[in-house]
């Protein structure tokens, strides 16, 4: 009987989501004129969910926050954040305490450019981390293992961030997640600028973690890429998701997509129609009472000025639309 | 002297933000071409500068109300013939070029000339008188340049806690007061009313030159080396200060906080790492404001250093020596900053090794 309901737990906590963000709200106070503080807001109402093995692709344009939905997650917000929502892992809230704790061992993020390396630390230190003395030995092997995995020559060990090539500093970053053996991997932006074959390298990789159990959130801008490795892909808008949709939705000419913002997402791509939508996000000073999609809307209607959408279940996905069912 | 610091405080912030923030363009030298060439560069400059300085510091001389035959006399009375004697000896009445030519011809010899009022030759005035001050000088060099560096990681840490006001304000007060003043007070205080400290001077009076201890000699540099020290701090602490929170507020630092590093290890591992080398820059580049401060503190607790010297030389009109300390002082500032230079172009390896690689 025991043993039944243990498996029965191990199997629950399969299909549960490893990471859950609920209605995640973000915002930053501000010093304006004289004493007077401002609440500049720039992610509201988030939810997503991350399934180990899966990978989930946070797309959206550059600018919109979606950086900060990572820092929000590891707990290395500066200290005039306000966070609000909720934010479980593994089925437990994830509480700043917990961030402290488990940041690096269980979850890793992989930043965007080598600005995140010490300037003055070489690589391999950098890789292993701040680790006791007795471990050294240990994970000096651990990551030389890596570096060959990675095709990274041993030279590359003893080399100062400002010496390693674009694709090297991708996979020296990359090595950093994996020395962790973490469970959840945000890459933040992981293929900026990258050519073809570097690019495609890069997403290997992340298929690799995801393939070992690894629950992983790439967040980008990159809608292509995002859609080559992807099981899902959450539309960020204006600092909140639009809709959360699987990698099929977008095939044929995106009738499947859900949300009016996708679709033009979708449409604006250069192999598809290559139109642009007229206007621009909603500036993080600007309050709207309606959906935030509201003055870009194709099909809006008067009850989409009037508080916002809530999240439907649609086909497999979810979306933030009164127009969809 | 304000004008003059800062002006040197521009240079120095130019310099450093030219060491630390200038892009560096990939060229193809070989490390040895590059020492060769930065040694070529900077030997070049060292002659330039020692050309300008003997030249402007001469024709300053030249044209001041200075009577080289009466500093010689001093107070002895002279007939008029043994006068006449003396003005030739001197070359009252050569022209100043030539005068300028003899001067420089016998520097390049290595001759100093000889000090009006010490009677000695000037390059042993100013050997003995370097020694004194090169240990004052390297004393208070070595723990101004702790103590900042320390203080100013601590302020870093606690920034807008009431540590980090009051090591500001710490820094900022001292920025604000003069060295004569401040060697003054502690004169004042640790000496004439505590009595720990004798009042001055290198060694103890009435002792003979072979029973001086040498803890009469530390005893007597305590309070210059003090005096000095806590006046160098303000500097290296505010900057070292700055340079921490711009650190810490770096990507790569908050990378390693997403990856479990604690408080302590950040400024351990990445701080100190990166605000240690420019720090020790501009150190180095401080040799200046070490010199100045040594001239003032020197005089108030009569300290028999080359600073005193330079002050008893002008005063009393000892063109030799003054020219002779003018020179030796040149040397002194040019040579910190020539260290400050190689920090830069070899020990850092972002320099170093990108051309090394190229």
């Amino acid at each position: 009987m025991r043993s039944k309901a243990k498996i029965c737990t191990e199997e629950n906590k399969k299909t549960e989501a490893l990471l859950k963000v609920k209605d995640l709200s973000l915002s930053f106070i501000q010093y304006a004129s004289g004493l007077r503080q401002t609440e500049l807001k720039v992610i509201s109402d988030l939810s997503i969910e991350a399934y180990s093995g899966k990978i989930l692709a946070v797309v959206g344009s550059s600018g919109s926050g979606k950086s900060l939905l990572a820092h929000a997650i590891l707990g290395i917000l500066p200290s005039n954040a306000i966070l609000n929502g909720r934010i479980e892992y593994d089925g437990k809230e994830l509480t700043q305490e917990k961030k402290e704790e488990i940041r690096g061992k269980e979850i890793a993020l992989v930043p965007q450019s080598t600005t995140y390396l010490d300037p003055l630390m070489r690589v391999s230190n950098q890789v292993i981390g701040c680790v006791e003395k007795e471990n050294e030995g240990l994970m000096k092997k651990v990551q030389r293992e890596i570096f060959q995995k990675y095709d990274l020559k041993p030279n590359v060990e003893r080399m100062f961030p400002h010496e390693l090539s674009g694709g090297m500093t991708r996979r020296v970053l990359v090595s950093t997640a994996v020395i962790s053996s973490a469970k959840l991997v945000i890459a933040d932006e992981p293929t900026p600028g990258l050519d073809e074959k570097t690019l495609n390298e890069t997403l290997n990789y992340f298929k690799d973690m995801a393939n070992k159990g690894c629950a992983v959130i790439i967040i980008t801008h990159d809608i292509e890429a995002a859609l080559k490795i992807s099981d899902k892909i959450a539309v960020f808008y204006a600092g909140t998701v639009l809709e959360v949709a699987n990698v099929e939705d977008f095939k044929n000419n995106g009738e499947n997509l859900r949300h009016p913002y996708t679709r033009a997402l979708w449409n604006a791509l250069p192999q598809n129609k290559f139109q642009a939508i007229k206007g621009h996000q909603p500036m993080q000073d600007e309050v709207t009472d309606g959906c935030i999609f509201y003055e870009r809307c194709s099909k809006k209607n008067v009850l989409c000025s009037k508080g916002i959408p809530q999240f439907k279940d649609v086909n497999g996905g979810v979306v933030r639309c009164n127009n969809v069912s | 002297m304000k004008i003059f610091d800062i002006i040197h405080n521009i240079y120095i912030q130019d310099k450093i933000g030219l060491l630390y923030n200038r892009h560096i363009g990939g060229n193809n030298v070989l490390d040895n071409e590059k020492i060769v060439s930065f040694a070529g560069k900077k030997l070049l400059r060292l002659m330039s500068l020692l050309v300008v300085v003997c030249f402007v510091s001469f024709m300053l001389i030249q044209y001041s109300p200075i009577d080289p035959v009466r500093a010689y006399i001093g107070e002895m009375t002279v007939s008029a013939e043994h006068k006449v004697m003396l003005e030739e000896y001197w070359g009252v009445n050569t022209p100043p070029q030539e005068k300028f030519l003899n001067w420089a011809g016998n520097i390049l010899k290595g001759d100093f000339g000889v000090s009006l009022i010490y009677r000695i030759p000037v390059i042993d005035v100013i050997k003995e008188r370097s020694a004194a001050s090169f240990t004052l000088m390297a004393v208070s060099w070595l723990i101004s340049g702790i103590l900042g560096f320390t203080l100013g990681i601590i302020a870093g840490i606690k920034k807008g806690t009431w540590i980090d006001r009051a090591i500001k304000t710490y820094c900022y007060t001292l920025a604000a007061t003069p060295t004569f003043w401040l060697a003054l007070v502690l004169l004042m205080v640790f000496s004439v009313y505590l009595g720990w400290f004798p009042i001055g001077l290198g060694v103890p009076i009435g002792v003979t030159a072979g029973n001086v201890t040498l803890f009469d000699k530390v005893q007597h540099l305590i309070l210059p080396a003090v005096t000095l020290s806590l006046l160098g701090v303000a500097q290296i602490a505010m900057f070292t200060r700055e340079k921490l929170i711009e650190v810490m507020s770096s990507d790569y630092v908050l990378f390693a906080k997403a990856r479990g590093e604690k408080e302590l290890d950040l400024v351990l591992r990445h701080g100190i790492r990166n605000v240690a080398l420019p720090a020790i820059t501009l150190q180095f580049l401080g040799f200046s404001e070490l010199f100045g401060g040594a001239v003032l503190v020197e005089q108030v607790f009569s300290y028999p250093g080359i600073g005193q010297a330079a002050v008893a030389a002008g005063l009393r009109s000892d063109v030799p020596l003054l020219l002779g300390i003018v020179i030796i002082s040149a040397l002194f500032v040019f040579f910190g900053n020539l260290i400050a230079d190689i920090i830069y172009e070899f020990v850092d390896p972002r320099i170093k090794q990108q051309e090394a690689t190229l």
